[in-house]
């Protein structure tokens, strides 16, 4: 079962504590954009097999929405961090490498 | 090929069974074909086998990472409904239906197709008008349902509590010729067809890049050599998004785990398929006897083909306040496999921003009960290079214009 630590109020929740909510770090299009950049934010995902970054609810515990790091290939996490940030902090990023030699960092 | 019939049987009775030949062969891939089709599961099957049967192209390659029939097709719980909401999906589910009907005669394999009929109950005020609604829809789209009363579900289902405190059965939606099949016969039922043709299946040929030259694709490369190709058409469901990365454009698909189980074998107590979408299960007997029983799908992005334990315990437990007789059953097996979920939760027949280069994916949970239909018109739009009626409405342009075809509401179910 998938268990993450949630990087607010420090439980490690397992998965029926926590609602999944989608790849994590999208850029946002709205108003003013083209039509190709807003059907892209809204629907095209990268769906990776391999390094994911993605958004979880603490639902069932603090309720605060926040990022995690994991591989879709194998299940492992990475590691979890705030939702305050526009890309993966440096420490994930390490983490990741560390694991995933071969792999192409986050684009 | 020789046929199967029943005096095929009596003389190889005679014979010790010695003179059974092979049902597709495995030959390595040649130099170039006009269609390589990815992904040998029914859909990628079917594809091939329509454009053979239906378009006349035989030079056709069907490649396979590992073996055939040994994703999503040998893993479902094997139903055929096509009571959908929207026009669009009735049609091209029920195309898939009616094919399924004649479909072992028309292969010469006997695909065990079961019109056994298919209840999906009704447990909720509001689930009762939403399948009213699809019952009114399927009879002006020509698909053949009717709504029907608890005490007719019951006479139908005998092992069901129609009592139930929290979700009595308000009725359901009855389908009589939906029911089931024999999932890996109808892939390799399809494949012998296709190898019958003349067309190549290779197993073990992992795609590992797509070749591209001016916005066309000119071949792939595999684990067993580059082959060329004329169009390509990636059937591949769970894995769409890594064969489209390859090709360089991403598909509005996320890749989720779902799982199904069955029980130990019983005998005959159920001879219709019953689906409790409010609870969240659903279940038929096998021919074997084994309750096969499937769930929710996982919320997160997974490739694993392993699913949460806490759907399989959610949907036993949902399934046994409905059938209180299932109680006591030990669960034989579990397996997972890896759906393709779109956002509107309908698949997507379409071409793509490279040239020849066609994708059918995004049958997320739904994947089996359309193969034939799926196949036959995939086959049209590889064939002709547009879209035929079937698959008009499924392009990937309808995420782009907001002409979406939306199922996840008329399902009923929250995957």
């Amino acid at each position: 079962m998938l268990t993450l630590t949630c990087p607010y109020c420090g439980v490690t929740a397992e998965e029926t504590e926590l609602a999944p909510g989608g790849e994590a770090h999208l850029k946002r299009f709205g108003p003013g954009s083209s039509d190709e950049e807003f059907e892209s934010y809204m629907f095209a995902r990268k769906n990776p097999k391999g390094v994911h970054f993605e958004r979880w609810r603490h639902a069932n515990g603090c309720g605060k929405w926040f990022l995690a790091a994991r591989c879709t290939a194998t299940l492992e996490v990475f590691g979890t961090y705030s939702a305050q940030t526009k890309e993966p902090p440096a420490d994930i990023i390490a983490a990741i490498k560390a694991k995933r030699p071969g792999w192409e960092g986050y684009k | 090929m020789r046929r199967y019939s029943m005096f095929a049987v009596a003389r190889e009775a005679l014979r010790f069974h010695a003179g059974w030949e092979k049902a597709w062969k495995s030959p390595e891939p040649k130099k170039r074909y006009d269609v390589i089709v990815v992904g040998a599961g029914g859909h990628g099957l079917a594809t091939a086998y329509y454009l053979g049967k239906v378009h006349g192209i035989t030079n056709v390659a069907v490649i396979e990472k590992g073996w055939l029939g040994g994703g999503n097709t040998g893993r479902n719980t094997t139903i055929i409904r096509s009571n959908y909401l929207q026009d669009p999906s009735a049609a091209i589910y029920e195309k898939a239906r009616a094919l399924y009907e004649d479909l072992s005669q028309d292969l010469n394999y006997n695909v065990m197709f079961s019109p056994r009929g298919l209840l999906m109950l009704g447990q909720t005020e509001h689930e009762v008008r939403g399948y009213k609604r699809t019952v009114y829809a399927n009879n002006l789209q020509g698909v053949e349902t009717r709504w029907i009363g608890p005490q007719e579900v019951k006479d139908l289902v005998p092992i069901i509590n129609i009592d139930g405190p929290r979700y009595p059965v308000l009725g359901a939606l009855y389908q009589e010729r939906g029911g089931t099949a024999r999932h890996d016969a109808v892939a390799w039922g399809y494949a012998r067809a296709c190898s019958n043709m003349g067309m190549d299946i290779i197993q073990q040929c992992e795609v590992t890049g797509i070749r591209t030259e001016g916005g066309q694709v000119v071949g792939v490369d595999t684990s067993k050599g580059s082959i060329d190709c004329g169009k390509l058409a990636i059937v591949v469901a769970g894995h769409s998004s890594v064969l489209a990365e390859m090709a360089g454009f991403r598909l509005p698909i996320e890749s989720a785990a779902l799982q199904a189980w069955v029980s130990e074998p019983i005998k005959p107590c159920m001879d219709v398929v019953v689906m409790a979408n409010t609870v969240h299960g659903y279940m038929s007997q096998s021919d074997k006897g084994e309750m096969v029983i499937g769930g929710g799908t996982d919320g997160f992005n997974n490739y694993t083909q392993r699913g949460s334990w806490h759907h399989v315990e959610e949907t036993t437990r949902a399934l046994v306040e409905t059938f209180p007789i299932i109680s006591r059953l030990k669960m034989l097996r579990q397996w997972g496999g890896i759906v393709d979920m779109t956002g509107d939760r309908s698949p997507i027949l379409s071409k793509t921003p490279v040239g020849n280069i066609f994708v059918n994916c995004g049958w997320g949970t739904g994947g089996f009960k359309s193969i034939p239909g799926s196949g036959f018109a995939m086959a049209e739009l590889v064939a002709k290079g547009e879209p035929g009626p079937l698959a008009a409405e499924f392009g990937l342009n309808r995420f782009k214009e907001g002409r979406f075809i939306d199922e996840s509401v008329a399902a009923g179910v929250a995957h």
